[in-house]
Formats: structure tokens, C-alpha cells, sequence
């Protein structure tokens, strides 16, 4: 099946590919997170975080950590589905009856979520990072206006891309799709890496289900909590875009052929 | 007792293959499924027709060659093997589906009756010590620890069967394998070829067109000799450090 022998080439191995990648993947949702989550606090915490972010070593750390996360993406993606299509033609033929015994939804569907989630980060980069999707999230650098040119407004993108319910539902659902696949996958990595003995698989099968739940809540607590209205806008969208008319200097008038004239026909006036 | 069956009936390797439908009456609790089979055969022959074909052979659940899957369970609904396996565990007039193994690994050859020389390759590829012992020494004299010569010994009760293949979603012989690298590797006289062996199983094992491990335990789960997943780990460790550490 395998056109490698070398053992590197080895099922084992490449799954071993799969469960270090799948655990740095983890370890980025993990911090990903716990930087979300900074917009409970005051507005200035998640926009200085996401400051430092783009300006750390002179903006080249955003950019090596780009890099580092599309690689492992590409990587994981590209030894699981090589795996998967190997199964495929491991079983031509299957059953009319199978009664799997102690294998779970989540395990048995990790091609699905993975893909669901792949998709999930595509449009939350057009989302958030580029801001291509949504007219809340086009006006990221405002207000602070030229002393900080490269100041982004995080706090009022988010609140304002989440007051859309039907965005807040849709980030909320692809989150637990993301903790299925976590589910499984978080378990599954100690196994496959062998850190598994003894005693040692009844504790790891807890990791996957407590990083899931962990990762689904703490993400979902916020588009959840900006419905909810707990979070007020930092700055409200209506005024800031006045006040950006307003430094901008006020607008010519519009030409309106004989518009004085109109006001004098109309009787009572 | 009376049971509809609905059998997978495969002329040979190259027939396509299809099912067929048998009520067989007069089951009673204590028969064997094999048993069962049997007075469906006995029935089959009586009337000219071809008997359905399945390997057998200790009927005491040691040979593991009684393979078929059962109402989607490898060996049934029971953990043991099918000759093991007793028509208690049924109910009259229930419909029960019985196929071969289902692996590319494993080609049908007749029936229900598959072919599992793949496993011996695999045993020939690595599966051995190839050590001069010369004559039978002293009881004590090569201490092994008792931990170790336990699990030697779960990882030795693996009879072959394949249930782990026919459970496991991707056909993955990851547990018989383990079972086989895992009993010579925790034995001192297993060590100097320790790494070699895996090697040259596992590659054996993916060369063979077995799938790969997504770690759902379902082998575990029907293995009738109660093989752990743990010596899935320990193939992992081995592979994974043999592959990063050459031993030669
Ligand atoms: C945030 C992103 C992701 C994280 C944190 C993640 C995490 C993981 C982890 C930890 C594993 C288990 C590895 C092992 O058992 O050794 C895994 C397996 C897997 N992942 Fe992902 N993954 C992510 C994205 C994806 C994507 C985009 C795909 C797309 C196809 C994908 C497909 C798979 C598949 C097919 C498996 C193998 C499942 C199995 O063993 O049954 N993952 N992932
Ligand atoms: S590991 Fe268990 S199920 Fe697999 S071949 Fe050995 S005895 Fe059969
Ligand atoms: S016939 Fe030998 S194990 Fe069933």
C-alpha cells in the first residue's frame, strides 16, 4: 500500500506527524483563546494585546507565527487525508451490518469536522483579519487616527461583527464542531505518540473532552455574552463614523438645482 | 429455537459474491454457532446444495481461526471467539447477518472462510528471536521481571483471529502486531533484535495493505483474548524511537 518503505514513510510514524502537529494546533487554540477572552476586560487590554501582537520584533513575529500555523495546517492536513484514503482502500468492501462497540461519534468522524473547521478558519480570517466579509469590521483602524496609524480597534470589530446574530450563530456552532474534533483528537495524539502506558490511556482519554469543553465555552462565552449585551461597544458605529466625517471637515453641499426655490412654493412655509 | 439467517455466500475469490437467505429450525441455547452452522449444512447437503464454507478447527476457542462478523460484531455478540460463542445469547425468530471478514488484507477465499496469510507474513518478517539457545538452560538463570514476564505473556495469549482487523473501522492490524512485537520486546531475549522487529512487522504490516490506526479501540473491544490497546502504545514508542534513534 505504502510506495515509502523507509520507516519515517510508516503508518506509525506519519500518524506520530499527525498527533504532534494536532497537539501544537491545540496549543495555538489554547492561546488563541485565553487572548479572546481579554475582552471582558476594559477595551484597552484586547487592543494592546493585539498591538503587541503586530508589533512585536518589528511586526516579523506575526508574520513567523503565520508561517509556523499554516505549515502545521498544511502538514496535518496533508498526512490525514493521505491516512484516510489508505483506510479507504483498506476495507473495498464493507459491512451490511457493523456494530462498532466503544468508538464514538467524534472519532469517527474526525475527516468531516477537520474539514468543517479548515473551512471555519478560512472565513474567520476573511472575517477578522482581512475584514472582508463584514461592513463592521472594514473600519479597523479608526478613530486613533494618524499618531497610531497601525492602531486596530479590536474590541469594537468584535463587538460589533457579533452583534449580528446570525454571525454569532454561526461562529458559536462551528466552535463545536471544532471541540468534536478536539474531543477525539486531544485523547488520540498520547496514543498515537506512545506516551500512553498503564494507567496512563484512563487519564489521557479525559485530555481530549476537557480541552474541548474548555476551548467550545470559552470561545462561545463571547459572541453569547456580546448578544446577550454584556459588553458594550467601546466606541458606537453610528458616531465614530461621524466623528470621522467630522475630522475629515464638513462636506461640500450638494448642489441641488433651485432647491431654496422649492421651500418658498410650498404654501404655509 | 428458530433463527432466519442472512449469509454472505462467495463461490470464490474472483465470484462477486452476494447474500442468501436460511431460516434454520431446532437451534437449541447450548448449541455453538458452529453448531448451529452445522445443522444448517447438514440441512444444505441433505438437499444437494453446496454447504456453507467457514474455517474451524479447535472449537474450544484457541486456534482462532472461526472467523466471522455477526450481526456487525466480530465473533459475535459475545467476547470470545464464534465456536465459543452459544445460541443463548439469541432470541427465536431473530435475523442474524453473517459475513466474512472485510479487509483487503484478508481476500475472501469461499463463503465465509478468508485468507490470513498476511499475518504470517508478518510473523516472518520480524516476528521471531533468532538467537542460538542451545540446550534448555537452567530455570533462573536469565532473570526476568515479573511486570515484564506478566505482560509478555497477556501480549502471547493473541491467537491470530484477526477480530481486530474485521472490528476496526480502517482494517488496521495494529493490535495483532503489537501483541506480536510487544511479546518478544518485554522479554530479555527479544532485546537485541528489538528494534529490527518492529521495524520490519510494521512495515510488513502497511506493505500488506492493512490500514492505519485511529485509535477508537473497537480491536480491543472484541479481541478475544482480551489484548490491551496499551501494546499499541508501546509499538508506537518503539516505532517512532527506532525510526528517530537507529539501533544499527
Ligand atoms: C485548529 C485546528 C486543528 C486542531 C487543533 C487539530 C487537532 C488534531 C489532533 C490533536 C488530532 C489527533 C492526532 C493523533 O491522534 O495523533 C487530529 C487528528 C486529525 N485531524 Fe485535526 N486538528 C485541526 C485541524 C484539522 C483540519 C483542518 C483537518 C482537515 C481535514 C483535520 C483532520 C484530522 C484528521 C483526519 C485526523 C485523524 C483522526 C483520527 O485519527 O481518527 N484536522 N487533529
Ligand atoms: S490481537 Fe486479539 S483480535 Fe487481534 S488477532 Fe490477536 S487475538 Fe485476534
Ligand atoms: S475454532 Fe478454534 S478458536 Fe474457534
Amino acid at each position: 500500500m505504502m510506495t515509502c518503505a523507509h520507516p519515517l514513510c510508516s503508518s506509525i510514524v506519519r500518524k506520530g506527524v499527525v498527533g504532534v502537529t494536532g497537539a501544537l494546533l491545540i496549543l495555538f487554540v489554547l492561546g488563541h483563546m485565553a487572548g479572546n477572552l481579554l475582552i471582558f476586560l476594559p477595551p484597552e487590554a484586547i487592543n494592546g494585546y493585539a498591538e503587541f501582537l503586530h508589533e512585536a520584533g518589528h511586526g516579523a513575529l506575526i508574520w513567523l507565527a503565520r508561517a509556523g500555523l499554516i505549515l502545521l495546517f498544511v502538514i496535518h492536513l496533508g498526512v490525514t487525508i493521505a491516512l484516510k484514503y489508505e483506510n479507504k482502500k483498506a476495507r473495498p468492501i464493507g459491512y451490511a451490518a457493523h456494530d462498532p462497540q466503544v468508538s464514538g461519534w467524534a472519532s469517527r468522524h474526525m475527516l468531516l469536522t477537520g474539514i468543517v473547521v479548515l473551512l471555519f478558519v478560512i472565513y474567520h480570517i476573511m472575517h477578522f483579519t482581512l475584514g472582508l466579509t463584514d461592513s463592521s469590521t472594514g473600519w479597523r483602524t479608526l478613530v486613533e487616527g494618524p499618531s497610531r496609524p497601525h492602531y486596530v480597534d479590536v474590541h469594537s470589530m468584535v463587538v460589533h461583527g457579533f452583534r449580528d446574530p446570525y454571525i454569532a450563530s454561526f461562529y458559536i456552532l462551528c466552535q463545536v464542531v471544532l471541540g468534536l474534533h478536539l474531543w477525539h483528537g486531544g485523547s488520540s495524539l498520547f496514543q498515537s505518540l506512545g506516551i500512553n502506558r498503564g494507567p496512563w490511556r484512563a487519564f489521557t482519554a479525559w485530555v481530549g473532552p476537557v480541552v474541548a469543553v474548555v476551548v467550545v465555552a470559552g470561545n462561545c462565552s463571547i459572541p453569547l455574552a456580546i448578544q446577550a449585551g454584556c459588553i458594550p461597544a467601546r466606541i458606537d458605529l453610528i458616531s465614530a463614523k461621524a466623528a470621522i466625517e467630522a475630522e475629515k471637515g464638513p462636506k461640500p453641499p450638494m448642489p441641488v438645482p433651485g432647491a431654496s426655490d422649492i421651500n418658498k412654493a410650498v404654501p404655509g412655509h | 429455537m428458530k433463527l432466519h439467517l442472512k449469509v454472505w455466500r462467495q463461490a470464490g475469490p474472483q465470484d462477486a459474491g452476494r447474500f442468501e437467505n436460511h431460516t434454520v429450525e431446532g437451534v437449541t441455547p447450548d448449541m455453538s454457532f458452529l453448531e448451529m452452522l452445522d445443522v444448517l449444512n447438514d440441512k444444505l447437503l441433505a438437499q444437494g446444495k453446496p454447504p456453507i464454507a467457514f474455517d474451524h478447527d479447535c472449537r474450544e476457542g484457541i486456534c482462532g481461526s472461526c472467523s466471522m462478523m455477526i450481526n456487525g460484531r466480530a465473533h459475535g455478540p459475545t467476547r470470545g471467539t464464534t465456536c465459543q460463542t452459544y445460541m443463548r445469547n439469541f432470541t427465536d425468530g431473530q435475523t442474524v447477518v453473517i459475513e466474512p471478514w472485510r479487509a483487503r488484507a484478508f481476500p475472501v477465499m469461499c463463503d465465509l472462510v478468508v485468507d490470513r496469510s498476511a499475518f504470517d507474513r508478518i510473523q516472518q518478517a520480524g516476528g521471531y528471536v533468532s538467537v542460538n539457545t542451545g540446550g534448555a538452560p537452567d530455570g533462573n538463570c536469565l532473570p526476568v521481571p515479573k511486570d515484564n514476564s506478566e505482560k509478555a505473556m497477556d501480549a502471547a495469549q493473541c491467537i491470530g483471529c484477526g477480530a481486530c482487523v474485521a472490528a476496526c473501522k480502517n482494517a488496521s492490524a495494529m493490535l495483532f502486531v503489537a501483541a506480536k512485537v510487544s511479546h518478544l520486546g518485554l522479554l530479555p531475549q527479544g532485546q537485541p533484535e528489538r528494534s529490527r522487529r518492529v521495524l520490519a512487522m510494521v512495515a510488513k504490516m502497511d506493505e500488506e495493505g492493512f490500514g492505519n490506526c485511529t485509535n477508537q479501540y473497537e480491536c480491543e473491544a472484541v479481541c478475544p483474548k482480551a489484548i490491551s490497546a496499551d501494546f499499541i502504545a508501546r509499538m508506537n514508542r518503539d516505532q517512532i524511537g527506532s525510526t528517530l534513534i537507529p539501533a544499527e
